[in-house]
């Protein structure tokens, strides 16, 4: 265990994180199961520690890319709760103005630039952000956050090809979650081997277990310093799982033949009890008020984006084209 | 003024983007080689470093990815395709990604991003290095589409993609390379979305798209000695295409034939014909015409080459149909 070496408040705030996304996507799978979400909802429940610690090793000023599964990465880096639940309503205050949906997420404030769904797509677009940032000299790094099934993509290997020829600062995290949709990895592959993926671009991989907050962030920090260092960039493959489905709040338990008994062994690792744990085993006391406390803002933000407008259907023509570029 | 080729124009004008604004930079295949950009490209890794001329790998879609990533993260990048053919490999950040940024995230995140796709007709080079495919990008919205047709649009139009907000697929034909005309040296703009008058005329109106544009200045040329007054417009381009310019003149006239370098169905011909037919309809005098590629891709011998490309003679023809005047002794032959 090594969680002995972190201090309290280190492992408090990641607990505090993970507990937010836990919370969060957990009203919104109530959310989809009442009908009010309408939009694709694709929840990382169980995978909290992947972002959470990915992004307590990255600057305001890091961004982060992701994919169709990205509530965490965006709450992580700090993206307002808020903006998320009034986006998955489709509401004028949500992060991406009501436009995106639950797959479509943005904070340009805190570094996110864009999540999309298509399989990959910003994997280049996060290196070519680091491109931008070695290209003026600025101490920044690019995460590119995707799934185990993105590595069956060919832009992925391109892409990897290109960050490693050019010494980019950009860090390819693998979130293996075992799945793509309803494909365990061992019917889309051969071998269990996605931490190597870098090696024929000399791509330095690191496989880490990604229910462990302390193993992802020791993980992240020495590849943003390798690419703060201008040593180009790095793969970690964060094992993990996801509890829920594919999409929606079911758990597809009738998704393939080992989910049912896989599912069980993985709520037995959850990433938040495990910190917890630690955090008890240190005596800190409260934490059922400082739950009660996330659930508190998560209420409010809900609340409040449930009041909010929705976009009047006379805007629908708006921002096809800018009128000017925004400074990023 | 000092006369330019199509290509020295566009090596100007990137050079002068480079020169004068940092984030400008160049990324695709075939930059630091004689073979893939002709001299529009020349010498410019020297002049600038070949860390602002980024030759690339074959990766078609990583490159255009890398070039949109830097352009959300503040950049102006050009991705270059010397074939556009080549391009579709890269059409999810192009399609997918850059047109639909600024929608889906309300406008908070720009795509500032030149896509520059060279089209290689002719030169029995046949079916995957020679198409030209402009009007699928057309159908696309968020995306701007502008194909030069003079050196002087060549130059304005790329200084005027890099000013704009968003993405911006700017095409030259490598058939216009060597074609010459007027460039003034200073940086300028030509308008995106404005076409050019090339000729006054009353009789018909012929738009033409790029080389085509070239080839109707020519038929208008042929028709002139005929006793027809053809007006010819250079459309420069495609999305968002100057309407105003092209039903006022059709309205004028009575009379339009389209002229376009890429394929018959679906392309871009077809648009600008449903918009006359639809805006002029009380004007018109005759159905519009049509010249395009034939639905078929491109041959590699001389002699089907021949028969697959349409010019100048072909844009008269299409005019006379319209004007129910005889056929000419050649096409007739």
């Amino acid at each position: 265990m090594i969680h002995e070496t972190y201090s309290t408040n280190w492992l408090l705030a990641r607990w505090e994180t993970m507990t937010r996304i836990r919370r969060a996507e957990e009203a919104i799978a109530q959310m989809v199961e009442r009908g009010e979400a309408r939009c694709p909802c694709h929840l990382a429940i169980g995978q909290e520690a992947v972002a959470a610690g990915v992004c307590a090793a990255l600057t305001r000023r890091d961004s982060v890319w992701g994919g169709h599964r990205s509530h965490g990465h965006y709450l992580a880096k700090g993206g307002s709760l808020e903006g998320l639940f009034a986006e998955i309503l489709g509401k004028e205050t949500g992060c991406s103005g009501g436009r995106g949906g639950s797959m479509h997420l943005a904070a340009p404030e805190v570094g996110i630039l864009g999540t999309v769904p298509i399989v990959a797509a910003t994997v280049p677009l996060a290196a070519g952000a680091a491109f931008a940032y070695r290209m003026r000299g600025e101490d920044r790094v690019a995460v590119s956050f995707f799934g185990d099934g993105a590595l069956e993509e060919g832009a992925l290997h391109e892409t990897m090809n290109a960050a490693a020829l050019y010494r980019l600062p950009v860090i390819f995290i693998c979130e293996n979650n075992l799945y793509s949709s309803h494909l365990h990895w061992s019917e889309r592959r051969v071998a269990d081997n996605l931490d190597k993926a870098g090696e024929f671009h000399s791509i330095p991989g690191d496989r880490v277990d990604g229910n462990d907050v302390v193993a992802v962030y020791e993980a992240a920090l020495a590849a943003a310093g390798r690419a703060r260092a201008g040593e180009g960039p790095s793969l970690i493959e964060c094992r993990t799982f996801r509890w829920r489905g594919h999409v929606g709040a079911s758990y597809d338990l009738d998704v393939g033949v080992k989910r049912r008994g896989e599912l069980s062994q993985w709520i037995e690792r959850d990433p938040i009890a495990r910190v917890q744990a630690a955090l008890s085993r240190r005596f800190v006391r409260g934490m059922d008020e400082r739950r009660a406390e996330i659930d508190r803002e998560i209420q409010g933000a809900l609340e409040a984006a449930r009041r909010a407008p929705s976009p009047p259907p006379g805007r629908v023509l708006e921002h096809v084209w800018q009128e000017a570029a925004c400074a990023r | 003024m000092r006369t330019l080729s199509y290509a020295q124009a566009i090596r100007e004008a990137h050079a002068q983007l480079l020169a004068s604004d940092a984030r400008v930079f160049v990324i695709g295949q075939g930059l630091w080689s004689p073979w893939y950009a002709g001299s529009s490209l020349e010498d410019l890794d020297q002049e600038f470093s070949c860390a602002r001329m980024v030759d690339t790998p074959v990766s078609e879609s990583a490159a255009s990815g890398l070039a949109l990533g830097a352009a959300l993260a503040g950049m102006r990048p050009i991705v270059f395709h010397p074939r556009m053919d080549f391009m579709l490999l890269a059409l999810d950040p192009i399609v997918n990604q850059a047109a639909n940024w600024s929608y889906m995230f309300a406008g908070q995140v720009s795509a500032p991003l030149v896509v520059r796709a060279v089209v290689n007709r002719g030169g029995e080079q046949g079916a995957q290095h020679s198409q030209a495919v402009h009007a699928m990008f057309m159908h696309v919205p968020g995306l701007k589409v502008v194909m030069p047709s003079t050196p002087y649009d060549a130059k304005g139009l790329l200084i005027a993609a890099i000013e704009d907000p968003n993405p911006v697929l700017y095409i030259d034909d490598r058939w216009l390379y060597g074609a010459t005309g007027p460039v003034p040296e200073a940086m300028y703009q030509v308008p995106i979305g404005r076409a050019a008058l090339r000729r006054k005329g009353s009789d018909v109106t012929l738009v033409g798209i790029s080389f085509m544009a070239a080839e109707a200045v020519k038929a208008a040329e042929t028709l002139a000695g005929e006793g027809i007054d053809a007006e010819v417009i250079d459309l420069r381009s495609l999305k968002p295409w100057d309407q105003e310019m092209v039903i006022e003149s059709a309205q004028k006239t009575g009379r339009a034939v389209v002229a376009d370098p890429g394929w018959r169905t679906a392309g871009a011909s077809a648009e600008i014909a449903a918009e006359i037919s639809a805006q002029a309809f009380r004007e018109l005098r005759a159905p519009v015409e049509r010249v395009t590629l034939p639905d078929a891709p491109a041959p590699t011998s001389r002699t089907e080459e021949r028969a697959y490309y349409p010019g100048a003679a072909d844009i008269a023809e299409a005019a006379r149909r319209t004007l129910k005047r005889p056929a000419s002794k050649e096409a007739a032959a």
